[in-house]
C-alpha cells in the first residue's frame, strides 16, 4: 500500500541563502555528509522562532494540520541539532512545497494579481480599480463556474425589465421601477422566465 | 508609481505580449506623470535565464507593478522577494492603450 500522500505545503519566501557551513579545526577534516533542512522545515523555524507565532498560527498559514506542523518543526530542531553537534553542513531545500503570495482575482477586468506586501490588505484591483476582488485559490474556481450560469443582470420577475447587477446589494431587495415588484438574478433557477408566461 | 506592460510592439495599438521574459517591448508607463517609454527587450532571444535578466531590468528602473500573460517559474520567487507586484491578464487581444486606460482609473 502506497503512503498516504503529503499536503503540499506553502512556504511565503525562499530562504536568502543555500544553507550553512562550520568552520574551525575539525570541520575541514571529516566528510560528513551534509543534512538537508527543507524549505518546509525553515518555513516553520521561521514561523516560530523568527516570528514568534505559535504553532496552530504557523499551521494555518503554511495549510497544514496543527500537528502536521508541529512535526515538520520537531523535524527542523532535530536536523538543526544534529548538525550543530556533529559539525555537519547544513544545505536547505527540497521538500513537498510552493513559494506563495497570496493571489486574487478581479471579476470585473478578469485578471490575476498578487499581494507582495502582505501586511496590507487588499481591497482594489489594481489593473481597473474595481472592488469586486476575490481571494483566488480553487474553491474559488468552482464558484467561478457556478457564477457564469447567472448573468450579471437582475430581472423583474413580473415585468421582464432588467437592470445591471450592483455588486453586494441582493437582487431580491431591489423592486422594480416599473411594477414595483421585487427583482430577482437573471438566469437563477428561482428566476422564472419571462418569455414563456 | 512606474508599471511596467509587456508588448508585442513598440506602438499604443500593439498588443500584450503573453510572455514575460522573451517579449518583445517593455512600456514603462508611470501613473502620477503619464510618461511612457518604450524599452526593446534585450532578452528576446537568449536561450536561457531570460527571465531573471528580465526582473533585473524591470527592477533597476523601480517598477512596482508588471502587467503580464504570464510569468515562469523562476520569476515568481524573485519578484515576491524584490516586493513587485504581479497581475496577470491572460486576453491576449488587449492592445496596451486599453490597458493603460484601465490603469488609469
Amino acid at each position: 500500500m502506497s503512503p498516504r500522500r503529503k499536503v503540499i505545503r506553502k512556504v511565503s519566501n525562499p530562504p536568502m541563502i543555500k544553507g550553512f557551513k562550520p568552520y574551525g579545526m575539525e570541520a575541514g577534516k571529516q566528510k560528513l555528509e551534509t543534512i538537508n533542512l527543507l524549505y518546509e522545515e525553515y518555513e516553520a523555524l521561521r514561523l516560530i522562532d523568527y516570528n514568534l507565532l505559535n504553532h496552530y498560527q504557523a499551521s494555518v498559514m503554511m495549510g497544514v494540520s496543527r500537528p502536521t506542523f508541529t512535526r515538520i518543526y520537531a523535524a527542523a530542531l532535530q536536523k538543526i541539532a544534529k548538525a550543530f553537534v556533529e559539525g555537519r553542513q547544513i544545505s536547505i531545500e527540497g521538500g513537498k512545497v510552493y513559494f506563495d503570495s497570496d493571489w486574487y482575482h478581479c471579476k470585473k477586468c478578469g485578471c490575476y494579481f498578487n499581494n507582495p506586501e502582505k501586511e496590507k490588505p487588499v481591497n482594489n484591483c489594481p489593473l481597473c480599480g474595481s472592488q469586486q476582488v476575490y481571494k483566488f485559490d480553487l474553491e474559488n474556481t468552482y464558484e467561478d463556474v457556478a457564477d457564469k450560469a447567472c448573468s450579471d443582470m437582475c430581472i423583474c420577475p413580473n415585468c421582464g425589465f432588467e437592470q445591471e447587477h450592483k455588486y453586494g446589494q441582493p437582487c431580491s431587495k431591489q423592486i422594480c421601477p416599473h411594477c414595483k415588484s421585487f427583482m430577482k438574478r437573471k438566469g437563477s433557477p428561482n428566476c422564472r422566465n419571462f418569455k414563456n408566461q | 508609481m512606474k508599471v511596467a506592460i509587456t508588448a508585442t510592439g513598440n506602438t499604443l495599438e500593439s498588443t500584450i505580449d503573453q510572455r514575460f521574459g522573451r517579449c518583445a517591448y517593455f512600456v514603462v508607463y508611470d501613473t502620477e506623470s503619464k510618461a511612457m517609454e518604450f524599452i526593446p527587450n534585450p532578452n528576446k532571444d537568449t536561450e536561457e535565464g531570460a527571465g531573471p535578466a528580465s526582473v533585473q531590468l524591470i527592477a533597476s528602473r523601480n517598477i512596482i507593478k508588471i502587467v503580464s500573460g504570464e510569468f515562469g517559474m523562476k520569476i515568481k520567487p524573485l519578484l515576491d522577494s524584490l516586493k513587485i507586484q504581479m497581475i496577470v491578464l491572460k486576453e491576449p487581444e488587449k492592445k496596451i492603450k486599453d490597458i493603460i486606460e484601465m490603469l488609469n482609473h
